[in-house]
Parts: C-alpha cells; structure tokens; sequence
C-alpha cells in the first residue's frame, strides 16, 4: 500500500485536479449504488410503498394530496425518483461491469492465443476481428439482443433481459482488447524470460497465463476504462430504446425513456435527473479514462 | 496496383460472403419459417409438404446459395408483422434514412471543418477553448439524450420545430422526399442535428490536430517567409492538405451515421430504416432484422472498399509498400 502512495502513478494523480474530481464523481456514484437501499428513501420497486396518489409530484414541494415531499419529485407512480435512480444507478453500473469484464476476458485470451499461438488460429482471431469492427459496436449489440430474444421462449424474455443485454454489449467490445494484448504479446513473446520458461518446460498456457499476462495489464486497463464508458452509455441506449432493461428492472436508460413521456406535459423532472445522472458518469468514466491513457502512456507525455 | 486492387475486392467478397451467412443463419436457424408461415391447426401432412416447397431438407450449401441468389433479387421473404414482403418495406423507408443521414452527415462536415479550421488558427484563444472543452461534453453526451433534450428545448417550450415524424412529403416515383415542403425541412431539423453532432466534434477534432500539424511543416513556414499574408498561407496552402485526412475519416463515418440513426429515428418517431430494424428486434420480426443485416453489410463494405481504394489513389506510399510485402 505504501508503494502505491509513492509511486509515481500516485504523484501524477495528485497534480490532475481533473482526474480527482472525475474520480470522486465515479467512487460518490459507485458507493451510492452500492449502498442504494441504506440511502434511498424507499424501495422503488416494492409495490406497497407506491401511493398513487403522490404521482407528479414536483421536486421538493408537498404533494396535494398527501404531503409528502420528494427531494427530486416522484414519477407518474407516485415512485420516489431519489430512490429510483439509485437502483437504476445499480442496474447500470452493474451491466456496465459485467459487460466490460466479458469483453475483457474474452478479448484478452484471444489476444493472448493469437499473439503467442499465432498461425492460422492468430489469422482467424484477427480476420474475425477485422469484420467486427467493419460494424459499429451498438449495432452488433442490438443484433445479438434480437437474436438472443428470437432463441428464448417468451416467457423468458423479461427475466433473462438483463443478461442478455451483459451478453450483447460484453460481445460486441471484445475487439480493442484483443488486438492491444495480441500486439504486446508477440513483443513479449521474444523476451528472455519467455525463453526461460520455455527452457524449463512450462507449457504453453501456463507461459501465457502466469508470465505473459502480467506483462500486457498497463494497455489493458486503460481500454477497460475507457469501453466502461461506452458500454454504459450502450446499455442506457438500448434500455432507451426499449430493448434493453426492462420497466420492472429500470436502469438510467429506462427510467429516461418514461420521463421522456411526460416532457410535453411539463413533468421535466422525471426526465432531467436521471439524464444529468448519466451524463455526470459518463463523462467522469471518459475523462478518468483519457486521463490514465495518457499517464501510462509516457510516449504521450 | 492491380494486384492490390484485386485483392482488396477479393477482401471484401469475402467478407460479404460471410454477412450473408450469419444473415442466412438467422434467418434459418433463429425464426421458425414453417411456424409463421402456418396456423396451430396445420397437419403433419402439410407442414412436410411446406418444409419441402421452401427447400428446407436441401442440404446446407444449397439453402445458403440459394439465400444469396434470392437476396440478389431482393427477396428476403415476409415479414412476421403484416407479412408484407420484406423488400418493399425497406424500399419503402429508405428514402427517410438516406435524406436524414446525407443532411446530417452534410451538416457535421461542413461545420466540423469550418469550426475545426477557427480552433486551430487561433490556437489558445477563449473562445476556441470554450469550444474545444464543451466538445469534450458533446462526446459523452450519448445521441439519445442529445435528442431528447432538443426536443425539450425546441418544440416543447419554444414550439419552433416538430418533435416527431417526416412532416408532409412529396412523392417523386417511389422516392418520397422532405426536402420540397417547409414543414418537411422544419421536420428535418432536430434529427440531423442529434444524428450529427457527434461527427462533427469528431470532425473538427481531427480538423484541427491535422491543421496544427500541417501549420508546423517547412512549406507552410517558407510561405510565410516568402511573405505571404496569413490568410494565403492558411486557406491556400495548409487547407488543402489538412482536408485528404479529414474527407477519409468523415467518409468512414457514414457508416456509424448509419448505425446511430437507429436511435435518432426512435427518438423522432421518423419513419426510416432504422425505426423499422428497432422494430423488428423489439417483436422478433427475424426476416427483417436479417435483411436489414445484409443491407448494413453491404452498405459497409462499399464504403470501406472506396475509402481504401481512395487511400491507394491518393498516397503513391501506400502502393510501394504493399506491393513489396
């Protein structure tokens, strides 16, 4: 731990008052999710904390009916948004780390493979890869949620939504990662000390597990940075789109695509903090990401 | 050359061929035919009779190629909803997407470029700051939102422009336009700007590192010298120079312009293709969404394929090297 304080990692951090408050915004929402049912009010999503009568409520007015106040106002349901939004904070941050840890495991062993393995297998990795990224990644994941729907049985549908869409975003971002760990480790793979262990006879996965992967981590956090970002703001697209999490398990996308409802009635509220929301994470995600591309990229220094 | 250039078309003939797989697939393998084509009450009798009339017991290779040779034709079968055929649906949407995405794409590159060129000429100024932070925003700012809080701003409380839809069209043959009424111009507003903002902070990103870059080379700084004036030297000299870069990549580009006008017909309900794919994935309407698959694929390919080819024409290196490979 205390190396850490004294690394130089932590040095240049400490003079980047934009990458500490990108990531005080990051760790305030983070804890908030994951502590959501000790802060939020209510439960959102259990039906006997609804009252009907409180729906509209404007933020932090007394409701007409029934006086209670709301500190963002409260849905079409009488649903408190405070709460609501850290549950669907919950459910996004969720699918957003579970889709990136998906891309990354599965781009970082096929970049491994192709990289140390290479021959016909590398060829295909890359060619499949090549054709991947022809498209761009939010089409491949609408592609693969309609195809995961049209395989389910309809009863199906709603419960396994939310890993289907882990599953939708998590393969359409393996590429970046596999074509980084690919290229550090065909250099890795000439050093002295892969030489070594293959002297001593280790086998393949083991060289590439225990030895080369360690090597290619710096380039590999970096991308996970920065493609957590994009498969939040992917996630809250297509749950915008209404094929993404559904109205019983609302993330930030979803509970936008009903606040977009009710704008034209003048009900701005249930659109407008869960869209701040979103945008504070996204862009705190993206700027954090920038910020250590450049750090652990000393050419760019 | 030549060589080069076949092998980059035998390239993407392949992986078309590909796309037309995983698009058969889907179209095989994830719907059901037989079922969508029949009622609960078909006999056993019947539904053999059927799986026979659409060669569903021909061996793979045969059911593939005969996929593409139909898709040739453009016959991708009914659509589940409607079962209107699938060709015709698209045929009918199309016009929607290609005025919405050429308009945006127009949009971003024009004002990319000019805002790009004003940022890098007058490097640390406040306002090019101004504008290069708030670019910053414009990234994160995921499409749908950028459209969603349009509409809030533009039709909702200042009611200048339609939130939803084409407005009126004129039918031009099968070609339904927007762009010769006022209500269809007013229509197209809102949604070329969301579909465009994104590429046009790329745009003028890329404008100006390329126009900085360029600025710093020996002609530029010769033409001073010889005492050109400012202006000379930026529009007649670095200009050019700056854009081969800046029309590549805007080119490229296309190609997610099309991709993300699936979410910017959503949000303004304009009845496009892209409306017509998020449709289909929502009610797992499959010839549809692999028709659509096929169109993207296509579509994609073409564009890459001029864009390198373009490269090959416009940089001797690129020849050199690859023909010593």
């Amino acid at each position: 731990m205390e190396r850490f304080f004294k690394s130089d990692f932590f040095y240049d951090f400490l003079r980047a008052p934009v990458a500490i408050i990108s990531f005080c915004v990051v760790a305030l929402l983070v804890l908030s999710a994951i502590f959501a049912q000790f802060i939020a009010p209510t439960n959102p999503f259990d039906p006997a904390s609804l009252e009907l009568m409180n729906g509209f409520t404007p933020p932090m007015e007394p409701n007409m009916f029934t006086g209670d106040v709301f500190l963002l106002g409260a849905d079409d349901q009488g649903r408190d948004l405070f709460s609501a939004i850290l549950y669907g904070l919950r459910i996004s941050l969720f699918v957003g780390i579970m889709a990136v840890s998906l891309a990354m495991v599965m781009g970082v062993l096929l970049g491994l493979i192709a990289g140390y393995v290479g021959g016909w297998l590398d060829n295909l990795i890359m060619r499949l890869a090549d054709i991947q990224m022809t498209f761009p990644s939010i089409l491949i994941a609408m592609l693969i949620f309609g195809v995961a729907r049209g395989l389910l049985p309809p009863e199906l549908r709603y419960e396994m939504a939310i890993t289907v869409l882990i599953i939708s975003i998590g393969l359409s971002e393996w590429v970046p990662f596999a074509r980084t760990v690919r290229g550090t480790t065909m250099v890795e793979k000439e050093k002295e000390y892969v030489a070594a262990a293959q002297l001593i006879g280790l086998k393949r996965w083991q060289i590439m597990i225990r030895h080369i992967l360690p090597n290619v981590l710096g380039p590999v956090l970096v991308i996970a940075t920065i493609t957590f970002a994009l498969a939040i703001i992917a996630e809250a697209s297509l749950s915008f789109l209404g094929v993404g999490a559904p109205r019983t398990e609302p993330s930030l996308g979803t509970l936008i695509r009903v606040g977009q409802d009710f704008l034209f009635s003048g009900e701005w509220w249930i659109l407008l903090f869960p869209a701040l929301t979103l945008l504070a994470l996204a862009l705190a995600v993206n700027l954090l990401g920038d910020w250590l591309r450049d750090t652990l990229n000393p050419r760019l220094k | 050359m030549l060589v080069i250039i076949f092998r980059r078309l035998g390239q993407s003939i392949l992986v078309l061929f590909i796309v037309a797989l995983i698009s058969f697939l889907i179209f095989r393998y994830v719907g059901n035919p037989v079922d969508n084509l029949m009622g609960q009450e078909a006999t056993l009798a019947q539904r053999a009779a059927l799986i026979e009339a659409l060669g569903l017991n021909d061996p793979f290779y045969k059911q593939y190629f005969n996929f593409i040779w139909k898709a040739l034709q453009f016959d991708f079968g009914n659509s589940y909803r409607g079962a209107l055929p699938v060709s015709e649906l698209i045929a009918s949407r199309l016009p929607a997407t290609i005025e919405l995405a050429v308009t945006s794409a127009f949009f971003a590159l024009v004002l990319g470029v000019i805002i790009g060129i004003y940022t890098a000429i007058n490097r640390g100024g406040y306002i090019a700051n101004l504008i290069l932070s708030t670019s910053l925003i414009g990234v994160s700012l995921p499409t749908f939102l950028i459209g969603v809080l349009l509409i809030w701003l533009f039709a909702v409380e200042l009611k200048w422009l339609p939130s939803f839809g084409r407005g009126d069209v004129v039918q031009l043959g099968w070609w339904s336009t927007g762009f010769l009424t006022i209500s269809g111009i007013k229509s197209l507003v809102l949604p070329s700007i969301t579909l465009g903002l994104y590429q046009l902070t790329l745009i003028m990103r890329l404008t100006r590192s390329e126009m900085l870059e360029v600025m710093r080379q020996d002609y530029v700084r010769f033409a001073k010298a010889l005492g050109l004036s400012s202006k000379q030297v930026n529009f007649n000299h670095a200009l050019p120079n700056t854009l081969v870069p800046v029309i590549t990549i805007a080119g490229l580009q296309l190609g997610s312009i099309v991709a993300f006008a699936i979410i910017t017909e959503t949000v303004f309900q304009w009845p496009g293709v892209g409306l017509l794919f998020i449709n289909a994935v929502y009610f797992v309407d499959i010839p549809v969404m692999s028709a659509y698959l096929l169109l993207v694929g296509v579509l994609f390919v073409i564009i890459n394929l001029i864009v390198d080819l373009l490269y090959l024409a416009i940089d001797p290196r690129l020849r050199d090297s690859n023909s010593s490979e």
